[in-house]
């Protein structure tokens, strides 16, 4: 009972974590996405729509990984190479993520899904108590802890990870020392949308394999505050989105028993989670000041 | 081959004039380019989306469209030119959808609850508390980022989906119009709660039109007239130079989400009380998210987001009219939406750097120029 109630919180948590850590990176380099919401969704429907097409999941995750980070670069290309203002265009790539994802999927819904079978290694699986938490569960579960570590070990340990966060915290003396901060933000950027796409596949092949439209229902800005919540540090990331995957859970839950409270009213739990987390996280202000990059959206035009 | 810019010493007149129209001209681009994709013939997608619409300028027979078409900019203007003063002083809300609702949801309280009482002063007072719940319902994202410096895109955001969920529970639960079948919704209001139409003998546009322009102007006014304005502008441009001058950052946060969750509520109300008559489920089509688009589609600037909300307000009575003319799924309306504001921001960088594509490496050309 208690390692299926930790496996469905795995699942809702899932999500949040991969677009969280995806943009846990993008705003080390100093670039604020608000687009995390419309390259999810647009992962989502295509990871969907190849996978039916092609009856194969796998291709489908692939799709969605390949479509974020393509997605996400034209959010690049206006926030980094012709300088707008950065709240803006995500908030753009949002709005046409949202509205493409529901004109290319209009044909998929109420399509049967394509589901990715969660791993099965005969002996392992079977085990007692923790033989399907740590051996049987979607793929992509593995890939979003493995990434969360690969990534803390890159930021943290690595070479190139000391130059995105130093792009992040002062461009101009990173472009002083001869970095290219424009080439790095683009990369850092594409993964970023790589992620988004990988979380938004996972929704639409693993979590509910079928197409809905909106499907993401603000995950991706829930994994924007998990960014703020964990002061960008990626092992904070995994201790958020399995509180935030705790508490949708607990509300789901909580409507099954039917305890008196309005589903609606429950279905709000996870966004004023939200905003109570952030309120009393940022109400540290010296906490927010030393962990959030300085160039974070700020624009940036190398003087030449 | 890259692309380089070069900051011009002053903000391009030109440009400031002109990104605006550009950046419809490429939508209308990109749009023809999307509907050949889908199949259709672009030019009768982007005449039902542009032409058709706008048929009952010279066509009286067709005038009930013009008055859709008031009906449908009326929210946008109202809530684009509340989100412009925020915006230009630099507070980021985005969740004037919430604000709408809220305002939807407070000012239906006498019709709801009191449908007894009926008289001229129904409507005012809906009005007026439309406007205050909206308005409260934004200061909670500003008291969250005066007192605890909290990210007001995220909270004024997440806002909407509490708002949402909230109305959705009000009219399927304890307002639900026992006498509407199964369809949530709350009882439909009196006729002392409905806002009137400005002339009914052609269409059923409401006084919320007349308010947008009213509120429009007053903004326009405000911004560029008065003391207030010049503080919004400073403040956003510069913080430092506001404080020095004696403006307060912590007031103009309230100022800003106050007057935008205020014009954001009573879009809210108009459209309850004006074409809808009682309040559901799906009183908004986003409006509070297209605002965003007409705000930036307008340049900031009040009277620019009249004629932009217009625009936007075309898009979908044109998508309707698609839809039935030629199949064009409804959903196309949204993208295409989002496609204009790409646009948009694209361009207005013509306004403040010359773009340069230059077609050889770097360190060659400053070869070149050595040499000559």
């Amino acid at each position: 009972m208690l390692e299926q109630i930790i496996i469905t919180i795995a699942t809702a948590a899932t999500p949040l974590l991969i677009a969280a850590i995806g943009e846990l990176v993008v705003e080390r380099s100093g670039v604020l996405n608000l687009g995390v919401e419309g390259m999810m969704i647009m992962g989502a429907v295509s990871g969907f729509g190849v996978a039916l097409t092609t009856g194969s999941p796998w291709l489908g995750v692939f799709a969605a990984i390949i479509v974020g980070a393509l997605f996400s670069l034209l959010f690049g290309f206006l926030t980094l190479t012709l300088v707008t203002n950065q709240v803006a265009t995500g908030l753009a790539l949002t709005l046409l993520g949202v509205g493409l994802s529901g004109m290319i999927g209009e044909t998929l819904v109420g399509q049967p899904g394509v589901k990715l079978e969660n791993i099965y290694i005969p002996g392992l699986t079977e085990l007692p108590f923790v033989g399907k938490l740590f051996f049987g569960q979607d793929p992509i579960f593995y890939i979003s802890i493995v990434l969360t570590f690969a990534v803390a070990w890159f930021l943290f340990k690595t070479r190139a990870g000391l130059t995105l966060r130093s792009v992040g915290d002062n461009h101009g003396s990173a472009h002083a020392l001869g970095i290219n901060v424009i080439g790095i933000r683009y990369l850092a950027v594409m993964f970023g949308g790589a992620c988004a796409g990988l979380a938004g596949g996972f929704l639409s092949l693993v979590y509910t394999p079928q197409w809905i439209e909106n499907m993401s229902a603000g995950r991706g800005w829930i994994a924007l505050a998990l960014v703020v919540f964990a002061s960008w540090r990626p092992l904070r990331v995994l201790a958020g989105a399995y509180l935030f995957g705790a508490v949708s859970i607990g509300q789901l839950h909580a409507q099954a028993l039917g305890i008196g409270i309005p589903s609606q009213l429950l279905s709000a739990l996870p966004y004023l989670a939200t905003i109570i987390v952030l309120v009393l996280i940022s109400r540290n202000r010296r906490l927010t000041m030393i962990n959030t990059p300085a160039s974070l959206g700020r624009p940036f035009v190398p003087d030449r | 081959m890259r692309i380089e810019l070069v900051k011009r010493p002053q903000h391009s007149a030109l440009f400031c004039a002109l990104s605006p129209f550009l950046a419809l001209g490429l939508t209308l681009v990109a749009g023809a380019i999307m509907f050949s994709l889908l199949g259709k013939n672009p030019f009768h997608a982007l005449y039902y989306y542009f032409i058709d619409p706008l048929t009952g300028i010279w066509d009286p027979g067709n005038r009930w469209q013009l008055h859709e078409l008031a009906i449908k900019a009326a929210p946008l203007i109202l809530i684009a030119v509340g989100l412009s003063v925020c915006y230009m002083s630099n507070n980021w809300n985005i969740g004037a959808e919430g604000q709408f609702i809220a305002g939807a949801v407070v000012g239906s309280i006498i019709p709801v609850l009191l449908p007894g009482f009926q008289s001229w002063i129904v409507l005012p007072l809906m009005l007026l508390l439309g406007m205050a719940g909206g308005a409260a319902y934004g200061a909670i994202p500003a008291f969250f980022k005066v007192r605890f410096n909290t990210n007001e895109i995220l909270t004024s955001l997440m806002l909407v989906y509490v708002a949402q969920l909230f109305n959705d529970w009000l009219v399927r639960g304890i307002w639900r119009n026992p006498e509407g079948m199964s369809f949530p919704g709350t009882i439909r209001f009196s006729e002392y709660a409905i806002l009137p139409q400005i002339w009914p003998d052609s269409g059923r546009a409401h006084w919320g039109f007349v308010f947008a322009l009213v509120a429009a102007v007053a903004v326009w006014f405000m911004m560029s007239k008065t003391l207030k304005g010049f503080e919004v502008k400073v403040l956003g441009q510069s913080p430092r130079a506001g404080r020095f001058a004696g403006f307060s950052q912590a007031r103009m946060v309230f100022f800003a989400f106050l007057l935008s969750g205020a014009l954001a509520g009573l879009a809210g109300i108009c459209e309850v009380a004006g074409p809808i008559e009682h309040l559901n489920e799906k009183i908004s089509i986003g409006y509070g998210f297209t605002a965003i688009i007409v705000a930036f589609l307008g340049r900031l600037n009040p009277l620019g987001i009249v004629a932009a909300g217009l625009i936007l307000a075309l898009t979908y009575l044109g998508g309707e009219s698609a839809q039935i003319a030629i199949g064009v799924s409804d959903k196309a309306v949204r993208a295409f939406q989002g496609m204009l504001l790409f646009f948009v921001l694209a361009c207005d960088t013509l306004i403040h750097y010359r773009v340069r594509i230059i077609r050889a490496p770097a360190v060659k050309t400053g070869e070149a120029a050595q040499n000559a």
